[in-house]
């Protein structure tokens, strides 16, 4: 059971409204984000549009507002919602006892597959 | 699972209990409730007495209840059901081959059938200081006593965790005469059951009481004085004495014994849906379990465990298939529930009602037409109709529209499906407007005698023009006597709110509203934490009403003012530091060229402001070029903000055969004195030395060009899409004239426009007279202005790159961490 989820630390590393990052050696960077309302998300940083890294955008309710073009992407489906089409893989996670877990498969799957083998 | 058969024995099987708690307690009398023949049972406690109910123990720290008054069975309750109780001797081992258990004392007893029920430990944050005398946690009567006993002596009380329990806790202390302090790590006080807007009504609510609450506040150490506690120490520096320290942060199912014995464990014993554990001798219940991957720290969902268990102990297994939970806080005075699950999001839709002047906050959340969550502070009355809901997971479409009123008003028949009828049903001389005394027949002949949109009744009779509670009811109103013919209001803020740009402004500034959070309550916003529009423009609207006095929430700016550099397409950041006026000198330029070297710059730009632009620096090495550009004496250029970027000038009567004045030195002075403020947006300034305007001064926001006989100062210019030549506002004799005025000009600006309005648009939207009459109608107007800008520039020009080369907010720029996959790992991936 552990072994299918990686451990990246402790829930306090980020704040409410904020968002922190986890590079993968040869795959996609994840971004970790903490709502306002004390869930937890992981997505793939990169916005559906051209790339934005969505960690750095504003978070409100379950949403993250796009640094870059202001898109709103879902964190908790990886839809760009409104009139907007897109989507960004999500990456599952869950919290125990103050930790955060990622699921493995979902954060190697974000690895580009000529880079991986 | 099957049942427990009984065991053969001919005499009663033996039931060992372990943990005289509240889930072991009630187990037992759940089993004797259906068969009392069956099992001879014995308990083991840990506490020298008989059990009692822990919930208790809050309002008995309070005063308002004393143990006996919490004894759930009294010592007849254990003799009449042929208990054994052993009280204060703890269970150390368990022998699952010889069925027994050893307790400290060394008596040994064996068991047919097993049950722990040890419930769980307090975390201890593991500090220097922990284990100091005067620090304690909250668990059992224990820890009520020595806190009873410490607040006899009075003094400084410090409760660390912003929780149930140690909200609690710091009210107890605080009516037994204690000054406390409550020190929690997150922002929001509960944040597992409140959200942020509740959280923060729930902090002011306590501090008005007299306590202080410090959010945000991680413990670094617990301090010591001639071998007592003395003080907390926290990570920022900051110490609070304390006479007593109450740990509050948490609690962890207590698991030692089951481990010892090697039954399965994960954070709580592993359980079934009949509480029995990985040993079908032994089961578990309460705190210290896990069932389907859940661990509870409360008391409904043991209630629910307890029957499941004396279900499956008496040959009759129902099963147990989790619980829903709900919160309710036992501070006398605050009404507070929360249920569910309330982090909302777009499948889910959020029904948020505020009623500032009652003091109110109802949030409810349905997904798929069903309640999913509720959190109700102020008034819950209908917190377990709602609870029950959500439990049933019943179909609400039906009352969905008054879903929020509650109760009485969802259920109320037929009208509850019409949003209007409410109001339709008023009488005539009930009040609308609280704050203004406007009845519904005033509202009404308002709306008769021709005001047709939100915006003209509130002008004309004044409802809804104060707090704007009554929004609604004005906007049903207006429905109901004109149909689809209402106007549109002026423009709102955002979707989340019916307030404009400037009724907000002006509302913050009369009801004197200090923090994000407490603007959304008072000003009835719809959705509990804004969203990306409102947060920035409300996170400026405080900054510029309250100087000094409200503090920045970085989480409501836009990612170029949280990182304080410019975020470019391909995710990395440009650097721009500040050059007064456009002027360097070689050691600076020196120092740019280092760092674009050091950090590897793609580009170096000369920018559209006379500045140097480092382009491709990665998020990570933003703190260590500040730290650099720092050492050469340079401080952020602002060019990402919403802000005064540049101060442009030419070259004036120093060098210039033209120059009338020192075109250069003004850009500077004008520099050092606008820089680092926060603006509505982007501004931008300019100062040529003669009208042949070499530093395009006609395009800037504030332009001056300096003439033979003084200086002439422009405003409103726009170089950008929509090209703007500025207005002549005004021409002036010296230097510290037009300083005044362009400190006057630029805070008018800033508390008039709308957010993300730039001068250009402002000026076109309320006419340059309005601007020329602010200013100078009154001969101090410009003093004054001039007054409170350099009263706020007090607390604004302090370098940002500064700041975070020494390591604040440091996590911003770095990575949780690196995930770096096996080699093997990425065979079987690639697989
Ligand atoms: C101050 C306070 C306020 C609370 N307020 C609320 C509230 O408002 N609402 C709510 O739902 N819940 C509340 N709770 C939580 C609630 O009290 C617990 O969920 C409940 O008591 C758990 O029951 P339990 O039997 O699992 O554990 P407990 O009631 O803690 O019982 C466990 C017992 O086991 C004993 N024990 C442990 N190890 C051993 C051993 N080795 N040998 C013998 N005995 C042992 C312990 O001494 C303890 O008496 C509150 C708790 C506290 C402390
Ligand atoms: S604006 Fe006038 S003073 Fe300034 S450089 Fe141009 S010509 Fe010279
Ligand atoms: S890259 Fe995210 S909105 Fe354009």
């Amino acid at each position: 059971m552990i072994g299918d989820w990686l451990d990246i630390g402790p829930v306090t590393q980020i704040s409410p409204g904020n968002a922190r990052t986890l590079p993968v050696q040869g795959g996609e960077e994840i971004a970790i984000f903490h709502t306002m309302g004390g869930e937890f998300f992981a997505l793939v940083n990169k916005c559906p549009h051209k790339h934005g890294p969505l960690s750095q955008g504003i978070v409100h309710g379950t949403v993250v507002t796009c640094p870059l073009h202001s898109w709103n992407i879902s964190l908790k489906t990886g839809h760009a919602l409104g009139d907007d089409k897109g989507c960004v893989p999500t990456v599952p996670l869950k919290v125990d006892a103050g930790r955060l877990y990622l699921l493995r498969e979902a954060v190697i799957g974000a690895m580009a597959p000529e880079r991986a083998a | 699972m099957t049942a427990l058969h009984p065991i053969p024995t001919g005499r009663p099987e033996k039931l060992v209990v372990i943990g005289n708690g509240m889930a072991g307690c009630r187990a037992v009398e759940e089993i004797l409730a259906r068969d009392s023949k069956r099992y001879k049972v014995t308990i083991f406690g840990a506490e020298p007495r008989v059990n009692y109910n822990r919930i208790m123990l809050s309002p008995v720290l309070a005063g308002e209840k004393a143990f006996d008054d919490i004894v759930i069975n009294s010592a007849d309750w254990y003799t009449d059901n042929a208990i054994t109780l052993i009280s204060g001797d703890p269970v150390v081992s368990i022998d699952r081959a010889k069925q027994t258990v050893t307790a400290q004392s060394g008596r040994t007893e064996p068991y047919d059938r097993l049950l722990i029920a040890t419930g769980s430990d307090p975390f201890i944050i593991p500090v220097p200081g922990k284990d100091l005398p005067g620090v304690v946690t909250f668990r059992d009567l224990d820890d009520v006593d020595k806190m009873l006993a410490a607040a006899e002596k009075g003094g400084h009380a410090v409760v660390i965790g912003g929780g149930l329990l140690g909200l609690e806790a710091a009210h107890g202390l605080a009516l037994r005469g204690m000054d406390v302090t409550v020190l929690h790590l997150m922002p929001t006080l509960m944040e597992r059951q409140l959200d942020e807007a509740a959280g923060w009504l729930l902090k002011s609510e306590l501090e008005r009481r007299g306590q202080t609450i410090l959010t945000g506040a991680d413990t670094a150490a617990i301090l010591e004085k001639d071998g007592h506690v003395a003080g907390v120490r926290l990570k920022d520096g900051k110490d609070i004495p304390a006479d007593i320290v109450v740990m509050a942060v948490g609690i962890r199912p207590s698991t030692g014994l089951a481990r010892l014995a090697g039954l399965e464990v994960e954070r709580g014993i592993l359980v079934d849906d009949h509480m029995l554990t990985s040993d079908p001798a032994i089961m578990a219940v309460g705190e210290c379990v896990q069932h389907r991957g859940q661990c509870y720290g409360l008391v409904a969902p043991l209630w629910e465990m307890c029957r499941s268990l004396a279900d499956a102990a008496t040959g009759a297994p129902s099963g147990y298939e989790g619980s829903v939970t709900s919160t309710k806080l036992k501070v006398s005075g605050i009404d507070l529930f929360s249920a569910g699950d309330f982090s909302g999001g777009e499948d889910c839709e959020d029904i948020v009602m505020r009623d500032a002047s009652r003091g109110l906050y109802k949030r409810v959340i349905v997904k798929e037409n069903r309640l999913v969550g509720a959190v109700l502070y102020g008034d819950t009355a209908d917190g377990n109709w709602y609870f029950d809901l959500l439990k049933r997971g019943e179909d609400v479409s039906d009352i969905r529209e008054a879903l929020i009123f509650g109760q009485a008003f969802a259920m109320g028949g037929g009208a509850s499906n019409d949003p209007h009828a409410a109001v339709a049903a008023l009488s005539d001389d009930a009040e609308i407007c609280g704050c203004n005394g406007v009845t519904k027949g005033m509202v009404v002949s308002t709306i008769n005698g021709g005001a047709c949109s939100l915006d003209a009744v509130r002008s004309q009779c004044k409802a809804s023009a104060s707090c704007g509670s009554c929004t609604g009811l004005v906007e049903g109103l207006l429905a109901i006597a004109l149909g689809d013919e209402v106007k549109a209001g002026p423009k709102t803020l955002c979707k989340c709110t019916k307030f404009s740009h400037d009724d907000v402004r002006r509302l913050i500034l009369e009801k004197e509203l200090k923090a994000i959070p407490q603007v959304m309550q008072e000003l009835h916003w719809t959705t509990p934490d804004g969203c990306a529009s409102c947060r920035p423009a409300l996170n400026y609207y405080l900054l510029c009403a309250w100087p000094g006095v409200y503090v920045d929430d970085q989480r409501s700016r836009f990612v170029n003012e949280r990182m304080h550099a410019n975020i470019q397409k391909d995710g990395t950041y440009s650097v721009v530091p500040r050059m007064w006026g456009g002027v360097t000198t070689p050691n600076e330029l020196r120092a740019i060229a280092d760092a674009a070297d050091k950090y590897g710059a793609r580009m170096v730009k000369v920018t559209g402001g006379q500045r140097l632009d480092l382009f491709g620096i990665s998020k990570e090495d933003l703190p260590d070029i500040w730290a650099d550009l720092n050492a050469a004496g340079m401080v952020s250029g602002h060019a990402y903000g919403k802000s005064l970027r540049t101060v442009k000038t030419c070259v004036g009567s120093e060098w210039c055969r033209f120059g009338t004045q020192d075109s250069t030195g003004l850009g500077i002075k004008t520099e050092q004195m606008t820089w680092g403020s926060w603006m509505p947006h982007k501004f931008k300034i300019a100062v040529s030395g003669c009208p042949r305007n070499c530093a395009e001064a006609t395009i800037k926001d504030f332009g001056v060009i300096c003439v033979d006989s003084g200086y002439e100062l422009h405003v409103g210019g726009n170089g950008g899409i929509h090209l703007r030549g500025t207005d002549l506002l005004c021409k002036v004799a010296t230097e510290q004239e037009a300083l005044d005025v362009c400190a006057a000009f630029i805070q008018l600006y800033r508390e008039q426009a709308w957010y993300l309005e730039r001068t250009a648009p402002w000026i076109e939207r309320v006419g340059l007279d309005h601007v020329k009459a602010g200013l100078f109608d009154d001969p101090e107007a410009v003093q004054h202005l001039a007054a409170r800008f350099r009263y706020s520039q007090s607390f604004m020009q302090d370098d940002p790159w500064a700041r975070r080369a020494k390591g604040e907010d440091a996590e911003l720029h770095q990575h949780l961490a690196e995930f770096r996959p096996f080699p093997t790992m990425i065979k079987e991936a690639a697989e």
